[in-house]
Protein backbone atom coordinates (compact mmCIF):
# COMPACT_ATOMS: atom_id res chain seq x y z
CA UNK A 1 0.00 0.00 0.00
CA UNK A 2 2.61 2.70 0.84
CA UNK A 3 4.70 1.65 -2.39
CA UNK A 4 1.48 2.07 -4.08
CA UNK A 5 1.11 5.39 -2.95
CA UNK A 6 4.43 6.46 -3.98
CA UNK A 7 4.61 5.23 -6.70
CA UNK A 8 1.16 6.89 -7.49
CA UNK A 9 2.24 10.24 -6.34
CA UNK A 10 5.73 10.45 -8.54
CA UNK A 11 3.67 9.51 -11.57
CA UNK A 12 0.74 12.35 -10.54
CA UNK A 13 3.51 15.04 -10.21
CA UNK A 14 5.06 13.75 -13.67
CA UNK A 15 1.98 13.90 -15.08
CA UNK A 16 1.22 17.37 -13.67
CA UNK A 17 4.45 18.89 -15.10
CA UNK A 18 4.06 17.26 -18.60
CA UNK A 19 0.21 17.33 -18.83
CA UNK A 20 0.92 21.49 -18.28
CA UNK A 21 2.71 21.63 -21.17
CA UNK A 22 0.55 19.08 -23.43
CA UNK A 23 -2.47 21.17 -22.46
CA UNK A 24 -0.22 24.67 -23.31
CA UNK A 25 1.04 22.88 -27.10
CA UNK A 26 -2.13 21.76 -28.12
CA UNK A 27 -0.94 18.18 -27.85
CA UNK A 28 -4.07 17.15 -25.92
CA UNK A 29 -4.57 14.16 -28.76
CA UNK A 30 -0.82 12.96 -28.48
CA UNK A 31 -0.82 12.90 -24.76
CA UNK A 32 -3.71 10.68 -25.37
CA UNK A 33 -1.75 8.88 -28.20
CA UNK A 34 0.93 7.67 -26.13
CA UNK A 35 0.40 6.01 -23.50
CA UNK A 36 -2.46 4.33 -25.17
CA UNK A 37 -0.21 2.79 -28.22
CA UNK A 38 2.40 2.30 -25.58
CA UNK A 39 0.32 -0.74 -24.31
CA UNK A 40 0.48 -2.34 -27.17
CA UNK A 41 4.21 -2.71 -26.98
CA UNK A 42 3.55 -3.87 -23.75
CA UNK A 43 1.10 -6.92 -24.69
CA UNK A 44 4.25 -7.46 -27.76
CA UNK A 45 6.51 -7.88 -24.99
CA UNK A 46 4.69 -10.44 -22.85
CA UNK A 47 4.02 -12.35 -26.25
CA UNK A 48 7.98 -12.64 -26.76
CA UNK A 49 8.45 -12.92 -22.80
CA UNK A 50 10.45 -10.05 -22.14
CA UNK A 51 10.33 -7.63 -19.43
CA UNK A 52 6.96 -5.33 -20.46
CA UNK A 53 8.78 -1.88 -19.67
CA UNK A 54 10.65 -2.73 -22.68
CA UNK A 55 7.81 -3.21 -25.05
CA UNK A 56 6.16 0.26 -23.75
CA UNK A 57 9.34 1.98 -23.94
CA UNK A 58 10.29 1.19 -27.13
CA UNK A 59 6.62 1.41 -28.46
CA UNK A 60 6.40 5.12 -26.67
CA UNK A 61 9.44 5.88 -28.48
CA UNK A 62 8.41 4.08 -31.82
CA UNK A 63 5.35 5.93 -31.81
CA UNK A 64 6.23 10.04 -30.43
CA UNK A 65 9.15 9.46 -33.46
CA UNK A 66 6.51 8.30 -35.98
CA UNK A 67 4.78 11.84 -35.01
CA UNK A 68 7.24 13.78 -34.91
CA UNK A 69 8.59 12.59 -38.35
CA UNK A 70 5.40 12.68 -40.09
CA UNK A 71 4.56 15.92 -38.54
CA UNK A 72 4.63 19.23 -40.19
CA UNK A 73 4.68 22.99 -39.77
CA UNK A 74 3.69 26.18 -40.86
CA UNK A 75 -0.11 26.94 -41.77
CA UNK A 76 -2.46 23.95 -41.15
CA UNK A 77 -0.03 22.12 -38.63
CA UNK A 78 -2.80 21.36 -36.38
CA UNK A 79 -5.28 19.35 -38.33
CA UNK A 80 -2.05 17.69 -40.17
CA UNK A 81 -0.67 16.40 -36.61
CA UNK A 82 -3.94 15.36 -35.43
CA UNK A 83 -4.05 13.21 -38.60
CA UNK A 84 -0.27 11.43 -38.27
CA UNK A 85 -1.26 10.79 -34.41
CA UNK A 86 -4.71 9.63 -35.34
CA UNK A 87 -2.80 7.07 -37.77
CA UNK A 88 0.01 6.27 -35.44
CA UNK A 89 -2.09 5.72 -32.22
CA UNK A 90 -4.47 2.98 -34.63
CA UNK A 91 -1.52 1.79 -35.93
CA UNK A 92 -0.01 1.01 -32.43
CA UNK A 93 -3.48 -0.53 -31.10
CA UNK A 94 -3.96 -2.85 -34.14
CA UNK A 95 -1.06 -4.40 -32.68
CA UNK A 96 -1.74 -4.61 -29.95
CA UNK A 97 -5.17 -6.22 -30.87
CA UNK A 98 -2.94 -8.77 -32.61
CA UNK A 99 -1.17 -9.22 -29.72
CA UNK A 100 -3.49 -10.18 -27.79
CA UNK A 101 -5.47 -12.47 -29.81
CA UNK A 102 -2.36 -14.36 -30.52
CA UNK A 103 -1.65 -15.36 -26.97
CA UNK A 104 -4.88 -15.85 -25.30
CA UNK A 105 -4.03 -15.83 -21.77
CA UNK A 106 -3.45 -12.21 -21.88
CA UNK A 107 -6.81 -10.97 -21.77
CA UNK A 108 -6.90 -10.20 -17.84
CA UNK A 109 -3.49 -8.36 -18.51
CA UNK A 110 -5.21 -6.10 -21.23
CA UNK A 111 -7.55 -4.91 -18.83
CA UNK A 112 -5.50 -4.09 -16.11
CA UNK A 113 -2.76 -2.29 -18.50
CA UNK A 114 -5.46 -0.08 -20.02
CA UNK A 115 -7.38 0.49 -16.78
CA UNK A 116 -4.37 0.19 -14.31
CA UNK A 117 -3.83 -2.10 -11.34
CA UNK A 118 -2.10 0.64 -8.93
CA UNK A 119 -2.10 -1.52 -5.71
CA UNK A 120 0.20 -4.55 -7.57
CA UNK A 121 3.18 -2.24 -7.11
CA UNK A 122 6.31 -4.02 -5.56
CA UNK A 123 9.18 -2.35 -3.87
CA UNK A 124 11.19 -2.96 -6.92
CA UNK A 125 9.35 -1.31 -9.25
CA UNK A 126 9.32 2.21 -7.27
CA UNK A 127 12.98 3.10 -7.85
CA UNK A 128 12.41 2.84 -11.36
CA UNK A 129 9.55 4.67 -11.53
CA UNK A 130 11.54 7.80 -9.22
CA UNK A 131 14.11 7.28 -11.46
CA UNK A 132 12.45 7.71 -14.45
CA UNK A 133 10.04 10.72 -13.09
CA UNK A 134 13.31 12.39 -12.03
CA UNK A 135 14.67 12.36 -15.58
CA UNK A 136 11.20 13.79 -17.16
CA UNK A 137 11.69 16.13 -14.72
CA UNK A 138 15.54 17.63 -15.29
CA UNK A 139 14.48 17.28 -19.30
CA UNK A 140 11.49 19.74 -18.82
CA UNK A 141 13.42 21.88 -16.23
CA UNK A 142 16.33 21.97 -18.72
CA UNK A 143 14.57 22.80 -21.65
CA UNK A 144 12.01 25.09 -19.71
CA UNK A 145 12.46 28.51 -21.98
CA UNK A 146 12.72 27.76 -25.65
CA UNK A 147 9.87 24.76 -24.33
CA UNK A 148 7.23 27.60 -22.76
CA UNK A 149 8.52 29.89 -25.95
CA UNK A 150 7.36 27.58 -28.52
CA UNK A 151 4.26 26.86 -26.85
CA UNK A 152 3.14 30.30 -26.56
CA UNK A 153 5.21 32.20 -29.34
CA UNK A 154 6.21 29.84 -31.99
CA UNK A 155 6.79 32.90 -34.08
CA UNK A 156 8.92 34.39 -31.81
CA UNK A 157 10.74 31.02 -31.08
CA UNK A 158 11.31 30.51 -34.73
CA UNK A 159 12.86 34.52 -35.48
CA UNK A 160 15.05 33.52 -32.61
CA UNK A 161 16.37 30.35 -33.99
CA UNK A 162 14.24 27.93 -31.57
CA UNK A 163 12.82 25.29 -33.73
CA UNK A 164 9.81 24.60 -33.25
CA UNK A 165 9.51 21.18 -34.74
CA UNK A 166 12.48 20.58 -32.66
CA UNK A 167 10.68 21.41 -29.55
CA UNK A 168 8.27 19.59 -30.43
CA UNK A 169 9.65 16.22 -31.35
CA UNK A 170 11.69 16.88 -27.78
CA UNK A 171 8.36 17.47 -26.02
CA UNK A 172 7.19 14.40 -27.22
CA UNK A 173 10.61 12.25 -26.41
CA UNK A 174 10.38 13.71 -23.11
CA UNK A 175 6.29 12.41 -22.75
CA UNK A 176 6.86 8.90 -24.53
CA UNK A 177 9.69 8.58 -21.36
CA UNK A 178 7.42 9.42 -18.66
CA UNK A 179 4.26 7.85 -19.82
CA UNK A 180 5.87 4.42 -20.88
CA UNK A 181 7.04 3.72 -16.82
CA UNK A 182 3.62 4.36 -15.28
CA UNK A 183 1.25 2.73 -18.12
CA UNK A 184 2.04 -0.65 -15.83
CA UNK A 185 1.21 1.10 -12.54
CA UNK A 186 -1.71 3.67 -13.18
CA UNK A 187 -2.75 2.09 -17.00
CA UNK A 188 -2.27 3.33 -20.05
CA UNK A 189 -6.21 5.46 -19.94
CA UNK A 190 -5.91 6.92 -16.72
CA UNK A 191 -2.41 8.41 -17.43
CA UNK A 192 -4.11 10.36 -19.91
CA UNK A 193 -6.45 11.56 -17.56
CA UNK A 194 -4.09 12.67 -15.24
CA UNK A 195 -2.47 14.48 -17.19
CA UNK A 196 -5.48 16.60 -19.48
CA UNK A 197 -7.47 17.18 -16.16
CA UNK A 198 -5.71 18.62 -13.44
CA UNK A 199 -3.51 20.74 -16.00
CA UNK A 200 -6.93 21.77 -17.59
CA UNK A 201 -8.03 23.30 -14.42
CA UNK A 202 -5.46 25.21 -13.30
CA UNK A 203 -4.88 26.64 -16.99
CA UNK A 204 -8.52 27.71 -16.40
CA UNK A 205 -7.32 29.26 -13.06
CA UNK A 206 -4.57 31.48 -13.85
CA UNK A 207 -2.52 32.28 -16.60
CA UNK A 208 0.94 32.82 -14.96
CA UNK A 209 2.89 29.92 -16.05
CA UNK A 210 4.84 28.74 -12.98
CA UNK A 211 1.64 29.21 -10.49
CA UNK A 212 -0.37 27.05 -13.13
CA UNK A 213 2.05 24.36 -13.60
CA UNK A 214 2.36 24.19 -9.30
CA UNK A 215 -1.13 24.10 -9.28
CA UNK A 216 -1.55 21.30 -11.73
CA UNK A 217 0.69 19.12 -9.61
CA UNK A 218 -1.48 20.12 -6.47
CA UNK A 219 -4.46 19.03 -8.34
CA UNK A 220 -3.32 16.22 -9.86
CA UNK A 221 -1.54 14.72 -6.51
CA UNK A 222 -4.98 15.41 -4.83
CA UNK A 223 -6.89 13.43 -7.60
CA UNK A 224 -4.76 10.66 -6.93
CA UNK A 225 -4.65 10.24 -3.35
CA UNK A 226 -8.46 10.93 -3.33
CA UNK A 227 -9.04 8.47 -5.99
CA UNK A 228 -6.62 5.51 -4.29
CA UNK A 229 -8.90 6.07 -0.93
CA UNK A 230 -11.84 5.31 -3.04
CA UNK A 231 -10.42 2.87 -4.89
CA UNK A 232 -9.61 1.02 -1.50
CA UNK A 233 -12.68 1.73 0.25
CA UNK A 234 -15.40 0.65 -2.65
CA UNK A 235 -12.47 -1.82 -4.47
CA UNK A 236 -13.77 -0.34 -8.07
CA UNK A 237 -11.22 0.69 -10.35
CA UNK A 238 -9.16 3.18 -9.71
CA UNK A 239 -9.44 4.79 -13.16
CA UNK A 240 -13.10 5.05 -12.64
CA UNK A 241 -12.53 7.62 -10.19
CA UNK A 242 -9.56 9.45 -11.44
CA UNK A 243 -11.48 9.85 -14.43
CA UNK A 244 -13.91 11.54 -12.82
CA UNK A 245 -12.64 13.54 -10.32
CA UNK A 246 -10.19 15.13 -12.93
CA UNK A 247 -13.33 16.14 -14.61
CA UNK A 248 -14.55 17.12 -11.79
CA UNK A 249 -11.34 19.73 -10.71
CA UNK A 250 -12.10 20.78 -14.72
CA UNK A 251 -15.53 22.23 -13.90
CA UNK A 252 -14.80 23.43 -10.55
CA UNK A 253 -12.18 25.45 -12.26
CA UNK A 254 -14.36 26.60 -15.16
CA UNK A 255 -16.65 27.81 -12.32
CA UNK A 256 -14.22 29.41 -10.37
CA UNK A 257 -13.25 31.71 -13.93
CA UNK A 258 -16.29 32.55 -14.33
CA UNK A 259 -17.65 33.73 -10.60
CA UNK A 260 -13.77 35.31 -10.14
CA UNK A 261 -13.32 38.91 -11.16
CA UNK A 262 -11.43 39.49 -14.08
CA UNK A 263 -7.93 40.35 -12.47
CA UNK A 264 -5.63 39.71 -15.05
CA UNK A 265 -6.03 39.39 -18.36
CA UNK A 266 -3.97 36.83 -19.79
CA UNK A 267 -1.38 37.75 -22.52
CA UNK A 268 -2.32 36.99 -26.01
CA UNK A 269 0.31 34.81 -26.88
CA UNK A 270 -0.13 32.28 -23.62
CA UNK A 271 -3.69 31.49 -24.47
CA UNK A 272 -3.43 31.78 -28.58
CA UNK B 1 -6.80 -17.27 -56.82
CA UNK B 2 -7.38 -20.41 -53.84
CA UNK B 3 -4.25 -19.58 -52.26
CA UNK B 4 -6.23 -15.64 -51.50
CA UNK B 5 -9.69 -17.04 -50.98
CA UNK B 6 -9.89 -20.28 -48.44
CA UNK B 7 -12.64 -22.85 -49.36
CA UNK B 8 -15.70 -22.05 -47.95
CA UNK B 9 -15.20 -18.50 -47.54
CA UNK B 10 -18.63 -16.84 -49.62
CA UNK B 11 -20.52 -19.51 -48.29
CA UNK B 12 -19.74 -18.67 -44.57
CA UNK B 13 -22.97 -16.65 -42.91
CA UNK B 14 -20.64 -14.76 -40.76
CA UNK B 15 -18.22 -13.43 -43.33
CA UNK B 16 -21.43 -12.67 -45.74
CA UNK B 17 -22.28 -10.10 -42.93
CA UNK B 18 -19.25 -9.12 -42.09
CA UNK B 19 -18.81 -8.08 -46.22
CA UNK B 20 -22.20 -6.43 -45.67
CA UNK B 21 -21.42 -4.78 -42.89
CA UNK B 22 -18.31 -3.94 -43.86
CA UNK B 23 -19.14 -2.03 -46.97
CA UNK B 24 -21.40 0.14 -45.24
CA UNK B 25 -19.13 0.92 -42.49
CA UNK B 26 -16.36 1.78 -45.08
CA UNK B 27 -18.50 3.79 -47.61
CA UNK B 28 -20.19 5.96 -44.45
CA UNK B 29 -16.52 6.03 -42.39
CA UNK B 30 -14.68 6.67 -46.00
CA UNK B 31 -17.30 9.98 -46.61
CA UNK B 32 -18.18 11.18 -42.98
CA UNK B 33 -14.27 11.16 -42.60
CA UNK B 34 -13.59 13.46 -45.44
CA UNK B 35 -15.15 16.33 -43.47
CA UNK B 36 -13.65 15.08 -40.00
CA UNK B 37 -9.89 15.70 -41.94
CA UNK B 38 -11.39 18.48 -43.05
CA UNK B 39 -12.56 20.33 -39.96
CA UNK B 40 -9.33 19.20 -38.15
CA UNK B 41 -11.86 16.85 -35.56
CA UNK B 42 -9.10 13.73 -36.18
CA UNK B 43 -9.28 14.59 -32.03
CA UNK B 44 -13.24 14.64 -32.02
CA UNK B 45 -13.73 11.51 -33.93
CA UNK B 46 -11.37 9.46 -31.85
CA UNK B 47 -12.78 10.52 -28.60
CA UNK B 48 -16.03 10.10 -29.83
CA UNK B 49 -15.33 6.20 -30.79
CA UNK B 50 -13.95 6.72 -27.27
CA UNK B 51 -16.45 7.54 -25.46
CA UNK B 52 -18.87 5.30 -27.34
CA UNK B 53 -17.06 2.12 -25.85
CA UNK B 54 -18.40 3.58 -22.34
CA UNK B 55 -22.04 3.04 -24.11
CA UNK B 56 -20.84 0.04 -25.53
CA UNK B 57 -19.55 -1.27 -22.10
CA UNK B 58 -22.85 0.03 -20.22
CA UNK B 59 -25.05 -2.16 -22.92
CA UNK B 60 -23.07 -5.24 -22.27
CA UNK B 61 -23.21 -4.74 -18.17
CA UNK B 62 -27.35 -4.11 -18.68
CA UNK B 63 -27.36 -7.04 -21.19
CA UNK B 64 -28.40 -4.68 -24.39
CA UNK B 65 -26.92 -4.99 -27.95
CA UNK B 66 -23.55 -3.36 -27.95
CA UNK B 67 -24.50 -1.20 -30.97
CA UNK B 68 -27.23 0.56 -29.02
CA UNK B 69 -24.87 1.37 -26.29
CA UNK B 70 -22.31 2.63 -28.42
CA UNK B 71 -24.96 4.99 -30.83
CA UNK B 72 -26.51 6.58 -27.36
CA UNK B 73 -23.36 7.24 -26.03
CA UNK B 74 -21.69 8.57 -28.76
CA UNK B 75 -24.04 11.19 -29.77
CA UNK B 76 -24.88 12.10 -25.91
CA UNK B 77 -20.83 13.06 -26.26
CA UNK B 78 -21.38 14.56 -29.40
CA UNK B 79 -23.83 17.12 -28.06
CA UNK B 80 -21.45 17.82 -24.82
CA UNK B 81 -18.46 18.32 -26.58
CA UNK B 82 -20.57 20.98 -29.32
CA UNK B 83 -21.76 21.98 -26.44
CA UNK B 84 -18.63 22.89 -24.20
CA UNK B 85 -16.18 23.45 -26.99
CA UNK B 86 -17.92 25.53 -29.75
CA UNK B 87 -16.94 29.09 -29.36
CA UNK B 88 -13.22 28.20 -28.30
CA UNK B 89 -11.34 26.91 -31.52
CA UNK B 90 -8.02 26.55 -29.20
CA UNK B 91 -10.02 24.96 -25.89
CA UNK B 92 -12.09 22.58 -27.74
CA UNK B 93 -8.95 19.96 -27.80
CA UNK B 94 -8.75 20.34 -23.60
CA UNK B 95 -12.80 19.99 -23.50
CA UNK B 96 -12.87 16.92 -25.68
CA UNK B 97 -10.18 15.28 -23.44
CA UNK B 98 -11.73 15.77 -20.05
CA UNK B 99 -14.73 14.82 -21.23
CA UNK B 100 -13.04 11.74 -22.68
CA UNK B 101 -11.27 11.07 -19.54
CA UNK B 102 -14.13 10.86 -17.52
CA UNK B 103 -16.17 8.62 -19.90
CA UNK B 104 -13.02 6.23 -20.04
CA UNK B 105 -12.92 5.81 -15.96
CA UNK B 106 -17.24 5.15 -16.39
CA UNK B 107 -16.15 2.38 -19.00
CA UNK B 108 -13.12 0.83 -16.87
CA UNK B 109 -15.63 1.35 -13.91
CA UNK B 110 -18.36 -0.53 -16.12
CA UNK B 111 -16.58 -3.08 -17.45
CA UNK B 112 -15.29 -3.72 -14.03
CA UNK B 113 -18.93 -4.65 -12.79
CA UNK B 114 -19.90 -6.64 -15.71
CA UNK B 115 -16.89 -8.50 -14.94
CA UNK B 116 -18.09 -9.29 -11.53
CA UNK B 117 -21.73 -10.24 -13.06
CA UNK B 118 -20.26 -13.18 -15.60
CA UNK B 119 -17.00 -14.90 -15.19
CA UNK B 120 -16.27 -14.01 -19.27
CA UNK B 121 -13.35 -12.17 -19.74
CA UNK B 122 -13.21 -11.36 -23.19
CA UNK B 123 -15.96 -8.66 -22.75
CA UNK B 124 -13.39 -5.69 -22.79
CA UNK B 125 -11.21 -7.01 -25.60
CA UNK B 126 -15.13 -7.52 -27.48
CA UNK B 127 -15.95 -3.89 -26.69
CA UNK B 128 -12.39 -2.62 -27.10
CA UNK B 129 -11.51 -4.41 -30.40
CA UNK B 130 -14.53 -5.44 -31.84
CA UNK B 131 -15.58 -8.99 -33.50
CA UNK B 132 -17.21 -8.48 -37.29
CA UNK B 133 -17.86 -11.94 -37.49
CA UNK B 134 -19.49 -12.24 -34.44
CA UNK B 135 -22.28 -9.82 -35.74
CA UNK B 136 -25.32 -11.01 -34.81
CA UNK B 137 -27.75 -11.39 -38.34
CA UNK B 138 -30.75 -9.60 -36.27
CA UNK B 139 -28.94 -6.11 -35.73
CA UNK B 140 -27.78 -6.26 -39.31
CA UNK B 141 -30.62 -4.33 -40.91
CA UNK B 142 -30.62 -1.47 -38.18
CA UNK B 143 -26.87 -1.56 -38.55
CA UNK B 144 -27.09 -0.96 -42.09
CA UNK B 145 -29.93 1.72 -42.15
CA UNK B 146 -28.37 3.62 -39.33
CA UNK B 147 -24.93 3.71 -41.58
CA UNK B 148 -27.08 5.09 -44.65
CA UNK B 149 -29.25 7.57 -42.86
CA UNK B 150 -25.69 9.19 -41.40
CA UNK B 151 -24.63 9.34 -45.19
CA UNK B 152 -27.59 11.17 -46.40
CA UNK B 153 -27.47 13.51 -43.51
CA UNK B 154 -23.74 14.45 -44.39
CA UNK B 155 -24.55 14.10 -48.05
CA UNK B 156 -27.74 16.25 -47.56
CA UNK B 157 -25.82 19.03 -46.12
CA UNK B 158 -22.53 18.56 -47.89
CA UNK B 159 -22.02 22.15 -49.43
CA UNK B 160 -23.37 23.71 -45.87
CA UNK B 161 -20.44 21.85 -44.20
CA UNK B 162 -17.90 22.54 -46.58
CA UNK B 163 -18.86 26.51 -45.65
CA UNK B 164 -18.85 26.00 -42.41
CA UNK B 165 -15.44 24.34 -41.73
CA UNK B 166 -13.84 27.54 -43.87
CA UNK B 167 -15.46 30.32 -42.89
CA UNK B 168 -18.24 30.07 -40.22
CA UNK B 169 -18.81 33.66 -40.31
CA UNK B 170 -19.45 33.78 -43.87
CA UNK B 171 -21.84 30.74 -43.59
CA UNK B 172 -23.59 32.80 -40.77
CA UNK B 173 -23.68 35.77 -43.09
CA UNK B 174 -25.43 33.84 -45.28
CA UNK B 175 -28.05 32.63 -42.62
CA UNK B 176 -26.84 29.06 -42.02
CA UNK B 177 -27.33 28.02 -38.84
CA UNK B 178 -23.51 26.96 -38.07
CA UNK B 179 -24.26 25.59 -35.07
CA UNK B 180 -26.80 23.63 -35.87
CA UNK B 181 -24.80 21.95 -38.61
CA UNK B 182 -21.98 21.10 -35.99
CA UNK B 183 -24.16 18.83 -34.37
CA UNK B 184 -25.96 17.40 -37.26
CA UNK B 185 -22.49 16.59 -38.53
CA UNK B 186 -21.15 15.46 -35.01
CA UNK B 187 -24.45 13.48 -34.64
CA UNK B 188 -23.68 11.63 -38.18
CA UNK B 189 -19.91 11.22 -36.78
CA UNK B 190 -21.03 9.42 -33.63
CA UNK B 191 -23.08 6.99 -35.87
CA UNK B 192 -20.45 5.96 -38.52
CA UNK B 193 -18.04 5.69 -35.38
CA UNK B 194 -20.73 3.03 -33.42
CA UNK B 195 -20.68 1.26 -36.66
CA UNK B 196 -17.38 0.54 -36.79
CA UNK B 197 -16.77 -0.04 -33.13
CA UNK B 198 -19.31 -2.93 -33.51
CA UNK B 199 -17.22 -4.35 -36.56
CA UNK B 200 -13.45 -3.44 -35.97
CA UNK B 201 -13.77 -1.99 -32.49
CA UNK B 202 -14.49 1.36 -30.53
CA UNK B 203 -10.99 2.18 -30.01
CA UNK B 204 -9.63 1.21 -33.99
CA UNK B 205 -12.55 2.84 -35.39
CA UNK B 206 -10.51 6.08 -35.99
CA UNK B 207 -8.24 3.84 -38.71
CA UNK B 208 -10.96 4.21 -41.19
CA UNK B 209 -12.79 7.03 -40.47
CA UNK B 210 -9.02 9.24 -40.95
CA UNK B 211 -7.14 7.15 -42.69
CA UNK B 212 -9.00 6.76 -46.07
CA UNK B 213 -9.84 10.32 -46.00
CA UNK B 214 -6.36 11.66 -45.20
CA UNK B 215 -5.29 9.41 -48.33
CA UNK B 216 -7.68 10.62 -50.32
CA UNK B 217 -7.02 14.30 -49.36
CA UNK B 218 -3.28 13.82 -50.09
CA UNK B 219 -3.96 12.05 -53.62
CA UNK B 220 -6.77 14.77 -54.69
CA UNK B 221 -7.76 18.00 -54.01
CA UNK B 222 -11.26 17.92 -55.33
CA UNK B 223 -13.98 16.94 -51.93
CA UNK B 224 -16.14 15.26 -54.16
CA UNK B 225 -13.59 13.25 -55.25
CA UNK B 226 -11.64 12.58 -52.15
CA UNK B 227 -14.95 11.27 -50.75
CA UNK B 228 -15.34 8.54 -53.84
CA UNK B 229 -11.48 7.82 -53.59
CA UNK B 230 -11.61 7.41 -49.86
CA UNK B 231 -14.34 5.32 -49.51
CA UNK B 232 -12.83 3.33 -52.25
CA UNK B 233 -9.82 2.83 -50.50
CA UNK B 234 -12.14 1.88 -47.18
CA UNK B 235 -13.64 -0.41 -48.98
CA UNK B 236 -10.64 -1.93 -50.08
CA UNK B 237 -9.13 -1.87 -46.75
CA UNK B 238 -11.97 -3.93 -44.95
CA UNK B 239 -12.99 -6.68 -47.91
CA UNK B 240 -9.04 -7.72 -47.94
CA UNK B 241 -9.04 -7.55 -44.41
CA UNK B 242 -12.15 -9.52 -43.95
CA UNK B 243 -10.80 -11.88 -46.28
CA UNK B 244 -6.81 -11.73 -44.45
CA UNK B 245 -8.60 -12.23 -41.41
CA UNK B 246 -10.21 -15.10 -42.80
CA UNK B 247 -7.22 -17.11 -44.59
CA UNK B 248 -5.56 -16.41 -40.88
CA UNK B 249 -7.07 -19.39 -39.20
CA UNK B 250 -4.26 -21.16 -41.59
CA UNK B 251 -1.22 -18.95 -40.59
CA UNK B 252 0.42 -19.85 -37.34
CA UNK B 253 -0.53 -20.20 -34.81
CA UNK B 254 -2.34 -22.86 -35.95
CA UNK B 255 -5.74 -22.90 -35.41
CA UNK B 256 -6.68 -19.13 -34.45
CA UNK B 257 -7.36 -16.70 -36.49
CA UNK B 258 -5.66 -13.04 -36.42
CA UNK B 259 -7.95 -10.39 -35.71
CA UNK B 260 -9.87 -8.46 -38.02
CA UNK B 261 -8.87 -5.04 -36.52
CA UNK B 262 -5.19 -5.90 -37.26
CA UNK B 263 -5.43 -5.98 -41.03
CA UNK B 264 -7.77 -3.43 -41.55
CA UNK B 265 -5.37 -0.83 -39.81
CA UNK B 266 -2.40 -2.37 -41.72
CA UNK B 267 -3.92 -1.81 -44.78
CA UNK B 268 -5.43 1.58 -44.58
CA UNK B 269 -1.92 2.39 -43.11
CA UNK B 270 -0.42 1.27 -46.19
CA UNK B 271 -2.54 2.98 -48.22
CA UNK B 272 -1.47 6.39 -46.10
CA UNK B 273 1.99 5.90 -46.61
CA UNK B 274 1.93 4.95 -50.30
CA UNK B 275 0.10 8.86 -50.67
CA UNK B 276 3.47 9.70 -49.13
CA UNK B 277 5.52 8.08 -52.15
CA UNK B 278 3.28 9.06 -55.17
CA UNK B 279 3.44 13.05 -54.55
CA UNK B 280 7.43 13.37 -54.24
CA UNK B 281 7.63 11.72 -57.72
CA UNK B 282 5.53 14.05 -59.15
CA UNK B 283 6.18 17.25 -57.55
CA UNK B 284 9.44 17.56 -56.96
CA UNK B 285 10.58 20.52 -58.47
CA UNK B 286 7.79 22.68 -56.44
CA UNK B 287 7.75 24.11 -52.96
CA UNK B 288 9.07 21.83 -50.10
CA UNK B 289 5.90 23.63 -48.16
CA UNK B 290 2.76 21.83 -49.58
CA UNK B 291 1.05 22.22 -46.52
CA UNK B 292 0.86 25.56 -47.29
CA UNK B 293 -1.79 24.24 -49.55
CA UNK B 294 -3.83 22.63 -46.39
CA UNK B 295 -7.37 21.89 -46.12
CA UNK B 296 -8.37 25.20 -45.92
CA UNK B 297 -6.97 26.27 -49.06
CA UNK B 298 -9.15 23.07 -50.87
CA UNK B 299 -12.02 24.34 -48.56
CA UNK B 300 -11.69 27.66 -49.67
CA UNK B 301 -11.24 27.12 -53.33
CA UNK B 302 -14.33 24.44 -53.28
CA UNK B 303 -16.28 26.65 -51.29
CA UNK B 304 -16.07 30.00 -53.23
CA UNK B 305 -15.97 28.33 -56.69
CA UNK B 306 -18.24 25.76 -57.15
CA UNK B 307 -16.81 22.57 -59.05
CA UNK B 308 -13.39 23.82 -59.86
CA UNK B 309 -10.76 21.37 -59.94
CA UNK B 310 -7.32 21.58 -59.27
CA UNK B 311 -6.99 24.00 -56.56
CA UNK B 312 -4.19 26.20 -56.68
CA UNK B 313 -2.29 27.07 -53.11
CA UNK B 314 -0.83 30.39 -52.28
CA UNK B 315 1.36 30.46 -50.03
CA UNK B 316 0.43 32.07 -46.56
Amino acid sequence: MLNTWIAASIVAVIAGITGFFAVLRGQTFTAHAIPNGAFAGAAGASLLGINVIWGLVVFALCGALGIGALGAEGRGRKARNDVVTALALVLMLGLGALFVSISSQYAEETYSLLFGEVFGVSRGEVLPILGLGVAAAVAIGVAFRPLMLTSALPEVAEARGVSTRRMDLYFLIVMALATSMTVPVVGALLMFSLMIGPAAAARSVTARPGAAMALSVVIALATVWLSIALSYQTNWPLGFFVGIIGAAFYLIGLAARAVAPRRAVAPRGAVG
Amino acid sequence: MHYLFEPGLFSSGPVRTALLVGTVLAVTSGVIGVFAVLRGQSFAGHSLADVATTGGSGAFLVGLNQFWGFLAAGIAAAALMEAIGVQRRRGRDVATGVVLGAALGAAALFLYLGSLQTATTGASFTVLFGSIFVISPDTVPALVASGVIALFVVAALARVLLLTSVSPDLARARGVNVRLVGIAYLAALAVSVSLAAVAIGAVLSTALLIGPSATALRVTKSPARAMAVSALTGLAATWLGIVLAYDSYYWPPHGHGWPVSFFVVALVLVGYLLSYVRPRAQRAPRSPHEDECGPEAIVATAATAAGTEGATCSPA
